[in-house]
């Protein structure tokens, strides 16, 4: 697989789009064409050189290619979009839209990831290893479909929206989520080794969703039906004790949202 | 000199003058098509070769749903439709954002790219006529017009029902010049202002709630007075029952009203040349008739019941249609008839806006998506192209997607397309579900139009229908020199490599609005001037004076005084007024 690394060489002012930087845009191209690749800063356009130091050229198809980001990249929107295929490790942090609509490939990020991280995602693999902001996995404003597939890993937390509108794929927070989880869940799975504030799985039609941790304010709309313990899914294992409902009840009539909530560290309920 | 342009050698389409595909080189003159060049002229002439290529007049678009507040509330509602539909910025143009509802600019530049220079707002409310000629003023690229909602309008209903058509005559003409605006539009008559009660009518015989007038009466009375000011256009139905299994047979019955009324189209306007008479013969323009056209009784035996609304018309000589045309993925429903889209909405599950336009009308938006797995949704796409494929003469139909509700303008290239090619429409059934081709009679359907009807369809027909004719949609002498190139060699069209036409009538390789060069292979490359027609209608004075008593005591029905209703000129670009009923 043929590496390409990408350092940023300045600091970044405002906000840098950087939609083109996925291996399918940089598959065939040596370095210097690379460089040339255009990406926009509020309303100007400026070759990649502008922001990053380039080595190391493409391989021939988004599968051969690899690219490294270094440096400071937390103000990089749009990183991988729509990617299908290779691999983005970024050592740093990156803004708003990391995989968002991606199809396919794996993107890994060290750092943290900002709102919008794997919006829409349809498939492959996009792992957060600090904290991610909100709408991970989300639909866009005004719909209400949101990722389809594939899976996105979040070692640490999360905050608002995660998950909302998901119809397919897994999401896995290791940490704690904020507010709206999982909201409009019609699909998928979405399992939080953490704590919840409020309104999870809210308006969930159908999918499941597991909260290992406590659930500040439970949801009204979900009817409790059984006990059932350590639960897996395919490679997904969650152990421990867990009180299952069905939901939510005020957004349809016969619900098929499955939501289970760990006995222990939800006593009150 | 601006806007003097020669389009030498290509094959032309202009039907209005009856030139089918013969080569022929195009004169325009400051503007204007003209005979030929002077020695003179030709030294400073912009010469476009146009070898091996099709010429046609530019597009016109009679129906479509560009600008106003229901188009701004989709807009609004739909954040989604705008991420990923974006267009960036150059040194003449201004970005924009929207599949189904683009933001203005966008939307000028999308129609101009398609090789269109004229399009018509197909329904102005009257109290959104100002909001509506704040969006018209902004689009760019297009000359402009809309069509005034009345067929649920309080005054209108009144004098019908009293039979006083005079008066009735009166309010039209003084409205049309109070909002600058163009035609009677007629949106579920009596039904939509009965929804502001919940309810709706269902036959053409159910008389309105509080007004006791049937749509029946309202169609005849709205027809009558139209052809009695001689308006440019005829009366422009929206029938009432829309969008309902079995709505057809209500459709063919609302068509029948407008038979006995022969049309009289009485403008004091130049007439550009042409061979063929440009002026109009239909007394009703159908619009959408894809969602009028529906038969069964319910989603479960939902079928087409466009052939024996085809038979009916292809027996008639007052109606013109346009198909509102399916060609799947996203849409935005937007209509005047709350009613319907409230059903549509509660189909849906989804997001809805409805608004109760005080004394006038009512409207309603809902996102929607056509997919091609889906038994309804498959069938309306083959009952939209059914309504262009199986009534004979093309010049009594019109090509339209009822942007954006069967689909976005944009999509125009595929509806042509599927007009020419069987091939395409072979492989679109072997993409959709079955009741497209069980529930519908096109696969049966070889007709494959040409290049000249569909010059009918997209622009002489759109013209001569809406009474734009004396300066749209033909070459003749005197026209506007708006003219569309399309890199198709009409010698060599094999229809059976579909994408290739599908490609071609995306992107214009000439758009030439007023002699100038504004779109070339689909880059804007200049900001025409525009104009904004509306129709200036005479009537005795007597009759005015009369009926502004009635008005201005009703008024205190409206939440807004009299004075801010009209809408000034300075609303409108190059306000263009055309003269009717001069005798008066």
């Amino acid at each position: 697989m043929a590496e390409v690394i990408l350092t940023v060489n300045t600091e970044i002012g405002l906000k840098v789009e950087a939609d083109v930087i996925t291996p399918d845009t940089f598959a065939g191209k040596n370095k210097s064409e690379i460089e040339a690749l255009l990406v926009w800063q509020g309303p100007k356009q400026f070759p990649i050189s502008a922001f990053f130091d380039v080595e190391g050229d493409a391989g021939a198809s988004a599968e051969d290619t690899s690219i490294v980001i270094k440096g400071d990249s937390a103000r990089v929107k749009r990183i991988s979009e729509k990617m299908t295929a290779g691999k983005i490790t970024v050592e740093g942090s990156v803004s708003m839209h990391v995989g968002s609509q991606m199809i396919g490939g794996e993107i890994l990020v060290k750092g943290d990831a900002d709102s919008w991280a794997g919006m829409e995602m349809v498939g492959g693999l996009l792992h957060i290893e600090g904290n991610a902001n909100d709408h991970v996995g989300c639909a866009y404003r005004g719909k209400w479909i949101g990722m389809s597939g594939g899976r996105i890993v979040i070692d640490g937390n999360a905050n608002n929206n995660l998950g909302g509108g998901i119809s397919g794929g897994e999401i896995i927070v290791g940490g704690n989520v904020g507010h709206y989880t999982g909201i409009r869940q019609n699909g998928g799975l979405i399992a939080v080794k953490g704590n919840a504030i409020r309104a999870v799985a809210a308006e969930m039609t159908a999918g499941t969703m597991v909260v290992n941790g406590t659930i500040e304010r439970f949801s009204p709309g979900f009817e409790y039906v059984t006990n059932e313990s350590d639960l897996k899914f395919d490679d997904i294992e969650c152990p421990g004790e867990f009180m299952k409902f069905l939901g939510d009840n005020a957004i349809t009539k016969r619900p098929k949202g499955t939501l289970y909530v760990n006995q222990d560290a939800n006593m009150n309920l | 000199m601006a806007g003097t342009i020669v389009i030498k050698n290509g094959y032309v389409y202009d039907p209005l003058n009856e030139v089918n595909g013969e080569q022929q080189d195009i004169f325009i003159k400051d503007g204007v098509v003209v005979s030929e060049l002077s020695a003179a002229d030709m030294k400073d002439a912009k010469i476009i070769d146009a070898t091996g290529k099709t010429v046609m007049p530019g597009g016109v678009d009679s129906h479509t749903h560009i600008a106003g507040a229901k188009v701004n509330v989709g807009r609004m509602m739909r954040p989604e439709d705008g991420y990923k539909a974006t267009l960036a910025k150059t040194d003449i143009t201004h970005s924009g954002s929207g599949e189904t509802v683009p933001s203005v600019y966008m939307e000028g530049y999308e129609y101009s790219k398609m090789g269109y220079t004229t399009a018509f707002e197909a329904a102005v409310p009257p109290m959104e006529a100002r909001h509506t000629h704040e969006e018209m003023r902004s689009i760019p690229m297009l000359d402009m017009g809309g069509y005034l909602v009345l067929g649920n309008n309080w005054f209108m209903m009144r004098y019908l029902k009293e039979g006083d058509v005079d008066r009735a005559a009166a309010y039209v003409a003084w409205m049309m010049r109070t909002h600058k605006t163009y035609g009677i539009k007629c949106v579920n008559p009596g039904g939509v202002e009965n929804w502001g009660w919940g309810k709706n009518v269902s036959s053409l015989d159910e008389a309105n709630m509080h007004f006791e007038i049937s749509p029946r009466e309202i169609i005849d009375g709205l027809t009558e007075v139209n052809e009695m000011l001689g308006m440019p256009m005829s009366l422009h139905l929206h029938a009432n029952n829309l969008g309902h299994p079995g709505c057809y047979e209500t459709t063919k019955e609302s068509l029948g009203i407008s038979s006995k009324t022969k049309a009289k189209q009485n403008m004091a306007v130049d007439w550009a040349e042409t061979k063929i008479d440009a002026s109009r013969d239909q007394s009703v323009y159908l619009t959408h008739m894809q969602f009028n056209a529906f038969a069964g009784t319910s989603w479960r035996d939902f079928e087409s019941g466009v052939k024996p609304l085809a038979d009916y018309i292809n027996n008639a000589d007052h109606v013109v249609i346009d198909s509102g045309c399916v060609p799947f993925g996203e849409a935005t429903c937007m209509t005047g008839d709350g009613p319907s889209i409230h059903d549509v909405a509660v189909l849906t599950g989804g997001k809805w806006s409805n608004t109760d336009v005080e004394l006038e009308c009512g409207s309603g938006v809902c996102p929607f998506t056509y997919l091609k797995s889906n038994p309804v949704h498959s069938t309306q796409w083959a009952m939209g192209l059914e309504c262009l494929l199986l009534i004979d003469d093309p010049w009594k139909t019109i090509m339209t997607t009822d942007s954006p509700n069967g689909g976005p303008f944009t999509k125009y290239p595929l509806v042509m397309t599927w007009l020419m090619s069987e091939k395409f429409r072979d492989q679109t059934f072997s993409e959709c579900h079955k009741w497209a081709n069980d529930r519908s009679t096109l696969g049966g359907v070889d007709r494959e139009m040409s290049l000249y009807d569909l010059a009918i369809l997209t622009r002489a027909n759109t013209a001569k229908t809406i009474g734009m004719a004396h300066r749209k949609g033909s070459f003749g002498i005197g026209a506007d020199g708006d003219v569309t190139v399309y890199d198709i060699d009409p010698t060599k069209i094999d229809t059976r490599e579909y994408s290739d036409l599908i490609n071609k009538f995306s992107t214009a390789e000439y758009t030439i609005k007023g002699g100038e060069v504004v779109c070339h292979d689909g880059e804007i490359t200049m900001i025409p001037d525009k104009r904004t027609y509306y129709t200036d209608v005479s009537v005795p004075d007597a009759n005015e004076k009369e009926m502004l008593k009635d008005v201005q005591e009703w008024f205190r029905y409206y939440s807004h005084g009299f004075n801010h209703y009209p809408t000034p000129e300075k609303y409108l670009v190059n306000p263009t007024a055309i003269k009717a009923n001069m005798e008066q």
